[in-house]
Formats: C-alpha cells, sequence, structure tokens
C-alpha cells in the first residue's frame, strides 16, 4: 500500500518539474541539434557551390565533352594536359580512375565478402577476436601509410616480377589497384558482417533442418537474404577507391598518358588534383582542376544514388 | 503393428550447468501423432530439437543418453546431415526463405543433389498437394513467398519440410502463430500426414493434443511426468500433477 502511495508522489513531482525547467532544457536541446544538422548541410552547401562556382565556368570555356573525352592534336602529336598552351582533357584521368577502381573491386569485394562470411559464421570465437580488432586497425591506418607501405613492399615486388623493365620502376596501375584493394576491405567486411549477422536465424534454422550444410545455407540462404546490405558494402567500397588520394599518388606512378596496361604509371582524377594545385597558377590552370573535383563529385553522387536505390530496392 | 521409429533412453540436457531435460525415456511411434504437452519453459522445445540435434548450433549444450532412430543412435552412429533428411522440423513461426515459392519448396531436394528441372517440378508439386496448398500457390510459384499469409507460409513450410521425403516430421507449435481457421487446416493436414509420417508435434493447446493426437507425454519442470494413449491421459491420467495442467488447474 505504501509502495503505492510513494510511486503517485514521485510521478507528481515528475510532472510538476516537466512543466517549469524540463520544457526549457527540451528546447535548448532541440536547438543544439538543429545547429548541428545545419552545420553538415552547410558545410556540403559550401563546398558543393564553391567547386562549381571555380569549375564550372571553366569547364564551360574549355567544353565539357572537349574537357572530359577530348584530345588535342598538334602536329601528329597527341596532347592531353598542357597548362602552358591552354590544353585541358582529363579523359586519361578519368580512365585510369575508373580502372584502379574497377580492378580494387574486382579484388577486394570477393576477398572482403568470404572474409565477412567467415567471421560472422565460420570462425571460432577465440580467431574471432582477434580478426574484428586486426579489420578495425585497417580501417583506421592513415592513407599515407598504406601508400608508403605500397612504395616500399609492392612496388619493388612489381618492378622485380616484370623483369625489372618497368619505366615507372613498379609504380604502376597494379600498385594502385592492390593497395586500393587492401584499403577497402574494412569497409566491404565490417559492412558486409552486419548485414550477413542481421539475417533472421529463423532462415539459418530452416535451411539446416532440412539437412543442408553450413555451407549451403550460407550461400544459399543467408547470403542471399544479406544481399543488399552487402550491395551496400560494395558501393561505400567503390567510393572509398575512388576517392583515395595520397595512397594512390604514392604508388600509381601518376604519368599522364592513356592507361594501356596494368603495369603502366597513371594518374587517377584524384592525384591529379593534389599533385597540380600546389603550384597551378590561378586562372584556367587551378580552375581546371576545380572542374576535375566536379567530374569527381558527380561520379561519387552517381554513386550514392546508385546506393540508395539498391538499398530501397533490393531491400523490399 | 506398434513400430517404434524413436526411442530415447535415460536423456539428460544441460545448459551450461542448467539441466533442462531430466533422466527422459520415450519412445514414438511410427506412422502416429505423438504430441508433447506442459507448461512454458518444460523443455517440449528443447526436447524436440534433441530429435534431429538443433540443439548443435546452440553453444555450451551437453547431452547424455541415447536417441534412437530406427536402432541407431542418431548422436553417434548417423550423419547429422542424413539425419535431418530423414528427420524434418516445421518452427513456431513460419519461417518461409525470402524467395519464390518454387524455390522454397525445392531448397531441400536441391540441397541434396536433385538438378533435373524436371524432378524437382515434381517433388515441389507433389509436396505442395500433401501440404493441402498447391490449390493457393500453383498460380503463384514465381512469386515471393512472403507474400503468402501467415497459415499459408506455414503450410508452405510444412511443404519444404516434406520435399526431402523425411520420414518423421517435428513441429514445434506450428499453429500458435495462426487463427483458427489456418489452425484447422494445419491439423487436418497432420491427419492426412500421419498415414506416411511420424509425426511429433508440440502445443500448448490441450484441444488440439486432444482432437489429434495418438500419444501425448506430459513434460513438468525438465521430467517427462507422464506418457501414454491421448484418450487416456486426457480421461484418466495416472498422475495427479497430469490431470491438473488438463483441466487448467495450472500456472
Ligand atoms: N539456449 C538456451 N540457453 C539456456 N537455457 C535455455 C536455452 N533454451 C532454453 N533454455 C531453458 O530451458 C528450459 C526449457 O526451455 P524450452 O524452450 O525447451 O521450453 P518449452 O517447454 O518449449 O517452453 P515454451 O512452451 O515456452 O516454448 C527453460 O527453462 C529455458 O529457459
Ligand atoms: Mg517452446
Amino acid at each position: 500500500m505504501e509502495r503505492v502511495d510513494n510511486s503517485n508522489i514521485s510521478q507528481a513531482s515528475l510532472n510538476m518539474k516537466k512543466s517549469k525547467s524540463t520544457v526549457l532544457w527540451e528546447k535548448f536541446v532541440e536547438k543544439i541539434f538543429f545547429i548541428s544538422a545545419c552545420m553538415a548541410i552547410i558545410s556540403i552547401a559550401t563546398i558543393t557551390i564553391f567547386i562549381f562556382a571555380k569549375g564550372g565556368p571553366a569547364m564551360l570555356e574549355i567544353g565539357i565533352f572537349n574537357f572530359m573525352f577530348g584530345t588535342t592534336e598538334l602536329g601528329g602529336k597527341v596532347y592531353l594536359w598542357q597548362p602552358g598552351a591552354d590544353i585541358y582533357h582529363i579523359i586519361t584521368m578519368i580512365l585510369s580512375s575508373i580502372y584502379i577502381t574497377l580492378g580494387a573491386i574486382i579484388i577486394g569485394v570477393p576477398i572482403g565478402i568470404l572474409t565477412a562470411v567467415f567471421i560472422a559464421e565460420i570462425a571460432p570465437k577465440w580467431l574471432v577476436k582477434i580478426m574484428k580488432p586486426a579489420v578495425e586497425l585497417l580501417a583506421g591506418i592513415p592513407s599515407v601509410v598504406y601508400g608508403f607501405f605500397g612504395l616500399i613492399i609492392i612496388v619493388p615486388m612489381i618492378y622485380e616480377a616484370y623483369g625489372r623493365q618497368l619505366k615507372g620502376g613498379g609504380n604502376s596501375m597494379l600498385a594502385a589497384i592492390i593497395i586500393l584493394s587492401i584499403m577497402i576491405l574494412p569497409t566491404i567486411i565490417n559492412i558486409s558482417i552486419a548485414a550477413i549477422k542481421a539475417v533472421p536465424i529463423e532462415y539459418k534454422e530452416g535451411s539446416l533442418a532440412m539437412g543442408a550444410t553450413h555451407i549451403q545455407t550460407i550461400f544459399k540462404v543467408m547470403i542471399p537474404a544479406a544481399k543488399s546490405g552487402i550491395f551496400a558494402a560494395v558501393i561505400l567500397g567503390i567510393g572509398r577507391a575512388i576517392g583515395e588520394t595520397m595512397a594512390v599518388i604514392l604508388v600509381a606512378g601518376n604519368s599522364i598518358k592513356f592507361p594501356t596496361s596494368i603495369s603502366d604509371s597513371v594518374r587517377p582524377m584524384t592525384a591529379h588534383i593534389a599533385l597540380e594545385m600546389s603550384y597551378a597558377s590561378p586562372g584556367l590552370h587551378e580552375n581546371s582542376l576545380f572542374a576535375t573535383g566536379i567530374v569527381l563529385f558527380v561520379f561519387i553522387m552517381l554513386l550514392n544514388i546508385a546506393l540508395n536505390f539498391i538499398t530501397h530496392k533490393v531491400g523490399e | 503393428m506398434n513400430n517404434m521409429k524413436i526411442t530415447v533412453k535415460d536423456l539428460n540436457l544441460y545448459y551450461g550447468d542448467f539441466q533442462a531435460l531430466k533422466n527422459i525415456n520415450i519412445d514414438i511411434e511410427e506412422r502416429k501423432i505423438t504430441a508433447l504437452i506442459g507448461p512454458s519453459g518444460c523443455g517440449k522445445s528443447t526436447f524436440i530439437k534433441t530429435l534431429n540435434r538443433m540443439n548443435d548450433l546452440i553453444e555450451g549444450v551437453k547431452i547424455d543418453g541415447n536417441v534412437m532412430l530406427d536402432g541407431e543412435d542418431i548422436y553417434k552412429d548417423v550423419d547429422v546431415i542424413k539425419l535431418r533428411k530423414r528427420v524434418g522440423m516445421v518452427f513456431q513461426k513460419p519461417n518461409p526463405f525470402p524467395m519464390s515459392v518454387y524455390d522454397n519448396v525445392a531448397y531441400g531436394p536441391r540441397s541434396h543433389g536433385v538438378k533435373k528441372k524436371s524432378i524437382l517440378d515434381e517433388i515441389v508439386e507433389k509436396s505442395l498437394r500433401s501440404a493441402a496448398i498447391w490449390d493457393e500457390a500453383k498460380d503463384r510459384l514465381k512469386k515471393n513467398a512472403l507474400g503468402f499469409s501467415g497459415g499459408q507460409q506455414q503450410r508452405l513450410c510444412i511443404a519444404r519440410a516434406l520435399a526431402v521425403e523425411p520420414e518423421v516430421l517435428l513441429m514445434d507449435e506450428p499453429t500458435s502463430a495462426l487463427d483458427p481457421i489456418a489452425t484447422g487446416r494445419i491439423e487436418e493436414l497432420t491427419e492426412d500426414l500421419k498415414k506416411e509420417y511420424t509425426i511429433v508435434i508440440v502445443t500448448h493447446s490441450m484441444q488440439q493434443a486432444g482432437r489429434i493426437s495418438d500419444k501425448t507425454a506430459f513434460f513438468l519442470l525438465g521430467d517427462l511426468i507422464e506418457m501414454g494413449d491421448t484418450k487416456k491421459i486426457f480421461s484418466n491420467p495416472d498422475d495427479k500433477r497430469t490431470e491438473d495442467y488438463i483441466t487448467g488447474r495450472f500456472g
């Protein structure tokens, strides 16, 4: 009896408090949330406007198609990028970005998904306790360290593998692909693990109860059920690969030419912007780099749209 | 005539330190329906899962005693994959896979190596017919199974279990998530199925146990209190506790 009374009193006093300071406090907290949200949106908007304001006119001046896909022929020679002569074509950078991203996806995605399956479903507990932190650590390593690792280990290995013939000394598309494959692993693994773990246990039980093996259950039921999450993982991985700059600069060789072989020295868009920005003269040269940024920006936007589309469509 | 399909001898099961089944001895007759009843937490699900080793999935489970299927110890002599093919299971919550109706039913046979389309077609139709859902499913074979109603999903799950041609069908409260009409259909279905299959069913409904089962086993706190002909258990149980439970004088 006493307990009931007590709870009534505390309930009443709670209600009283709510009517005074609590309301003010909640208003205040709401404002803080609102301002924080605005900060994020304002930053995005500022960056977008800035890039387009600087790069847009340059792009129009050069000609959008000419800038992205054209080349200039002078006296039988093909010119791609000669700021001194106002020649600006980024087709090789676009191709390089696409190639190294595709390469990283081809290597990184299967390894990432299989690792995720292993950690989520197969590995014994003690091994999971080692592997999960290891993967998280992989995500936390600064990209310059990856680049350094690539430069010291991967590049010389490629140089040796090609019989010391490469002009770039092993700095190549292949080196960039290998480094990026490793760099996208944490993203793909972590998100895929979450997706696999989110598959209802009932599916797994249903499959096993019919005498399917664990591996059959994983590949026929669990992965298909987790596919929208795994797609999301892959797209975020692509985003990471296409946007990566520092590690790529250190290993890709950065030559402005059409990539024809995996051992070629290449310069993707990110590396291009970072390398030239430091010395580009104000005017068309500098603005053409912002224009390159626009192209990169649009790529990333398309990826995000694809991501939204996939998570909504496939999730159904 | 009284062929024993499954014989359980001195079965004890522990979840870590907690003993969930205490020295269980049960004989399950071939082509009969055996109902397992008892208050919540008494170990019915735990027991039914020992019959096709679904407890293997749970960490820290210890089992001793013997479960014999046609005279073979399923924990020693039988490969778990083959065991589960012979002893199928239908769960409390309908759990069709998020794929087409056809693929759901074909899943089991495909897992066991059946590839030919014509054979799969045949198995799918036969299983859906046996589970009394062919009429509703035949025009929706390519549609996602999750679009079915709860009762249809449960019959689909029964079809899916039948598709691997099991000998025993375990059902853990298969109608607890269904409305009375869907429940009625599943009950009728079990009557048909017992001509070919040995059925073990967990139920919280005394009426259901009384309506459909031939044998009833009453569990209490991990003990098997009493087992016998359903008629006898319901009209004249030996144990006072069984009577209390059946007449509803119990928690
Ligand atoms: N995975 C588990 N780990 C530990 N204890 C468990 C586990 N599963 C069940 N138990 C315990 O074992 C006992 C029997 O559980 P079980 O699920 O078999 O009961 P039940 O008779 O099926 O109950 P209900 O009618 O509610 O389904 C309960 O005390 C339960 O708490
Ligand atoms: Mg249960």
